[in-house]
């Protein structure tokens, strides 16, 4: 059989029939480039008209092509002050948004991991409860309490400072509902070998339960991270000071100073390039990390 | 070494769930005894508890001289392998290995020095700094065992650790655990659900149903003389015959036609439970017993004939010489090897 | 809780404390007092405020203003959702189909999850600027007259395509995930079972992937609602005037804008009621989600 296979095979190899045109597969590549188009050309589009002259992007808006300017928007974006008082650089920007991006990153994982960890492994009847507790904050996200936790920041004097920036973005129950939902995928006997084996609560934490979670920490490290960075409305509200601007924050900046009409050319570049620095970092992130961040994004959801 | 003792232990779970109740058991220094049931019988535990890592609800239990109804798992001078080994993902094996007497705050001289004896016992030698990502199942079973042994424990306790081995590991595996717990000597737990493994590696089974004792006995006492209908049922494959007969002027009637040729016991009730294993009948007689053969297995060394006596369901195993043939054939019924069985109770008559 | 956890008292709450009082300071209290300050009317200039029981709710319901960025939001979340669910769904199927590509596509589909609402937004705005955005011309030249910042219609259009196009990597990313966890097995049984693609989708696939589609669906909802603020916010140049705007964003303007203490606060409650509404829903499906698998 195997013979008679092989001896026709080399008899006519020329005789092959044509490979069939497969439309199908033709028409799921013509979708997907489609959509990868859309989500991609609006951002090379910006990108590529940073490099046009302020008064051409005044007078034909986005432009395809590529100019001479870019280097020097980028240049002006980072190190030139701006803003109202002319006090803040891209620079001063990108470090306050690195700051909370990655503040918040940590605090959120340390927090919420040793929240995790007691409501998970200890026979605590009060665990329930303070899981209870704790996940209620899922229920109202800080866009519906965020005058009354204006009102509470204010108070505490906490106003224009990191501390009132990040920490009460952490006030919400998503890393400690993933980790808790981690622990418990975790074979139970795990933790009673460790138990036999001497290892008391505070060990198996460390020897055991962190380095496990290395792929979680990090899958989790980059949704924060992307998360804070990418933080709006509080900052607006909690920083009026310019020096303490995140770049995300800086846009709300950029729109109003752009909308007004006045003598001078509106700095189109640079606020593209501004706006292009702002979402580097994240974007960067979360292309390179891509499996850890989907990993970390879907198993959220069992 | 130690001898273990269970006195009167119980387990209830808060929501009123009676998961053992009170059972006496006690295990001499040096012996492999097994605790066997169908799942959910209280079997893991019973030996969660006797590991520390369940309360005992009531009852004592020690190892050795010492009460241990209290004390962490870690003092107990156990090991356990788990049924799915729970080695720690991130260690190598030489770390999972000795990660117990790292706690006990052992030198690094010793750990070394134990770690390689076990692995040399357990041939391991090339994997020490191996993942158990990078193992097989078999070497996965071994590490865990390997953990087992650096702790050089009073007490070992196996939970079903080769139900995720295929069959042909599992035989040998079993053969390998039973050999190193002799020769090491040290006392042993061993849970599982398969008779087989409880026939031959027991030296004392428990024979455990719904939280309850059923047997306690070496593995010819319970497979010849069952304590009752579950045991004869849960011990032997293909299990015992059971038939349901009715004691009429002294003989036993399975039906208004069909006779059970046995002489019948003298009970007080009026019916009664009679076992046959399927190896103890024979082909061919006088004709006082004809069993409706209606399928044949085929199992190579021997041959298994099932159909109904009467009409009831009775399985006959035949040696691979011997010839049998669906329909009708007749077989001789053992005279001695007959087990008798309240009928309502179950329990032996 | 693990059936052999440690039996440690004071470790626990130790661990716990942090984000206990974290909590108790940045959520309950503000909570509380949104409540609370939902009765009170305060006073314009900040000198005290009165009880007025349900006035700032009956007020509320009774505005025509109000009922308008209801009826608006209910109409953004609903285009929004479908629009962003149904284009990831035709991209994950697709994604999930071919084999030459995929990780490319994948990356390429999914990136813009990275980048922030008000940018998307800032984006969005020189797209449809009403001078000379590309898609503004675009309309004009099929006769449609889109004046973004100036006519309702046009706005609203430009912050569901915004809003759209930031929400679909999720989505993709979800789908995409969920096509790939249906065991082989099922689509080879499916393949000897149904000839027609279209038909194996509809009778074996979608169903799979229905639950992964009913937690999506409360995620993008409670996108619309809340994540789209900075989006909202930039395409209107943060000057609301006539434009459509969110539920979200009216709390905000109604509260610092316009110092509405008493009825920023009646619509915040409002808005956790909804919340409310919506988390129940979804653990109704999560337990139900439970049986199918």
């Amino acid at each position: 059989m195997a013979d008679l296979t092989q001896a026709g095979a080399v008899a006519r190899p020329l005789t092959r029939p044509r490979k069939r045109i497969r439309w199908n597969r033709i028409v799921d590549h013509a979708v997907l480039i489609t959509g990868s188009l859309f989500m991609v050309f609006p951002v090379f589009m910006v990108l590529t008209t940073i490099s046009f002259e302020d008064v051409d992007i005044v007078q034909k808006g986005l432009q395809i092509g590529l100019e001479g300017r870019m280097a020097e928007n980028f240049h002006d974006a980072m190190f030139e002050a701006s803003g109202f008082t002319k006090t803040i650089t891209g620079t001063r920007m990108l470090m306050n948004s690195l700051i909370l991006g990655f503040g918040f990153a940590i605090g959120k994982i340390v927090i919420s991991m040793m929240a995790a960890y007691a409501i998970v492994y200890f026979r605590l009847r009060f665990a329930t409860f303070a899981f209870w507790i704790i996940f209620t904050t899922l229920l109202l996200p800080l866009e519906v309490r965020i005058l009354p936790s204006y009102e509470a920041i204010q108070s505490l004097g906490l106003a224009n400072t990191y501390t009132g920036l990040i920490v009460p973005l952490i006030a919400s129950a998503t890393g400690t509902f993933f980790f808790r939902q981690f622990f418990r995928s975790i074979p139970e006997e795990l933790v009673e070998a460790a138990r036999i084996d001497g290892a008391g609560p505070v060990k198996f934490f460390i020897d055991i339960l962190v380095p496990l979670s290395r792929t979680m920490i990090a899958a989790i490290f980059i949704i924060m991270f992307v998360y804070g960075w990418n933080q709006y409305l509080w900052p607006t509200l909690i920083t009026t000071d310019e020096g303490m601007f995140t770049l995300v924050r800086g846009i709300k900046q950029i729109v109003q100073v752009l909308s007004q009409t006045g003598a001078k050319i509106p700095e189109y570049g640079k606020a593209l390039a501004l706006s292009m620095i702002a979402m580097i970092p994240p974007v960067l992130i979360v292309i390179f990390f891509q499996s850890w961040f989907v990993k970390g994004l879907t198993e959220s959801d069992k | 070494m130690a001898q273990v003792t269970l006195n009167h232990v119980r387990k209830t779970y808060p929501n009123g769930h009676e998961a053992v109740q009170p059972c006496s058991v006690e295990i001499p220094d040096g012996e492999l005894v097994v605790l066997v049931g169908p799942s959910g019988c209280g079997k893991s535990t019973l030996l969660r508890m006797i590991a520390g890592l369940e309360d005992i609800t009531e009852g004592e239990l020690r190892i050795g001289a010492d009460v241990v109804n209290d004390k962490d798992p870690a003092d107990r001078n156990i090991a356990m392998v788990f049924q799915n080994y729970a080695l720690y993902p991130h260690m190598t094996v030489a770390k999972n290995m000795g990660y117990g007497l790292k706690n006990r705050g052992a030198s690094k001289a010793e750990i070394e020095a134990k770690v390689q004896e076990a692995a040399r016992i357990l041939n391991l030698g090339d994997y020490l700094d191996r993942r158990p990502s990078q193992l097989s199942g078999g070497q996965r079973q071994r590490v865990a065992m390997g953990r087992a042994i650096v702790r050089d424990p009073e007490l070992f306790l196996f939970d079903e650790p080769l139900s995720n081995l295929d069959a042909k590991l599992r035989n040998q595996m079993r053969i390998e655990i039973r050999s190193l717990q002799q020769r090491l000597g040290v006392t042993a737990v061993y849970v599982t659900h398969d008779q087989v493994e409880a026939m031959t590696m027991a030296d004392r089974i428990i024979v455990l149903n719904a939280g309850r004792i059923e047997q306690i006995g070496t593995p010819t006492e319970i497979y010849e003389h069952p304590a009752s209908t579950f045991v004869a049922g849960f011990m032997g494959a293909p299990p015992m015959n059971l038939l349901r007969a009715d004691i009429a002027g002294g003989r036993l009637q399975l039906s208004s036609q069909t006779l059970l040729p046995v002489p019948a016991p003298q009970l007080a009730t009026d019916s009664v439970l009679v076992g046959f294993r399927p190896e103890d009948v024979r082909l061919g007689g006088d004709g006082s017993a004809v069993l409706e053969v209606q399928i044949i297995e085929e199992l190579g060394a021997v041959r298994l004939l099932h159909g109904h006596l009467g009409d009831q369901p009775f399985s006959v195993s035949i040696g691979k010489d011997e010839h049998a043939t669906v329909g009708a054939q007749i077989i001789t019924l053992p005279q001695d090897r007959v087990h008798f069985f309240h009928p309502d109770r179950g329990t032996r008559i | 809780m693990k059936r052999a956890g440690f039996t440690t008292v004071w470790l626990p709450i130790a661990l716990l404390l942090p984000q206990l009082m974290i909590i108790a300071i940045f959520f309950y209290w503000p909570a509380a007092w949104a409540v609370q300050s939902s009765f009170y009317l305060q006073d314009p200039f900040g000198f005290g405020s009165t009880f007025v029981g349900v006035e700032n709710y009956t007020d509320l319901l009774g505005n025509v203003e109000y009922g308008k960025v209801a009826r608006f939001t209910l109409i953004y979340t609903v285009l929004v959702t479908f629009f962003s669910l149904a284009l990831a769904l035709l991209l994950a199927v697709k994604a999930d189909a071919v084999i030459s590509g995929a990780k490319t596509y994948r990356t390429l589909l999914m990136w813009v999850y990275a980048i922030a609402p008000p940018v998307a937004g800032f984006i969005g705005l020189m797209f449809f600027d009403q001078r000379n955005g590309p898609l503004t011309q675009m309309f004009q030249a099929f006769g449609w007259d889109f004046r973004l910042g100036a006519d309702y219609t046009s706005t609203a259009t430009a912050m569901v395509v915004v809003a759209v196009w930031k929400q679909i990597p999720v989505n993709f990313i979800f789908f995409l995930s969920g096509l790939q966890s249906i065991p082989k097995s099922v689509r080879e049984a499916a393949l000897i079972d149904n000839r027609s693609a279209t038909g194996r989708f509809w009778d074996v696939t979608f169903p799979l992937l229905a639950p992964t589609a009913f937690f999506l669906l409360i995620i993008n909802i409670t996108y619309a609602l809340f994540d789209t603020f900075g989006i909202v916010d930039t395409l209107v140049r943060s000057e609301p005037g006539n434009n459509p705007v969110t539920l979200v964003y009216k709390v905000f303007v109604d509260g610092f804008r316009g110092n509405d203490l008493g009825g920023s606060s009646a619509q915040s409650v409002l808005l956790m009621l909804l919340v409310l509404v919506l988390t129940v829903f979804q653990f109704r499906l999560i337990e139900r989600r439970i049986h199918y698998t």
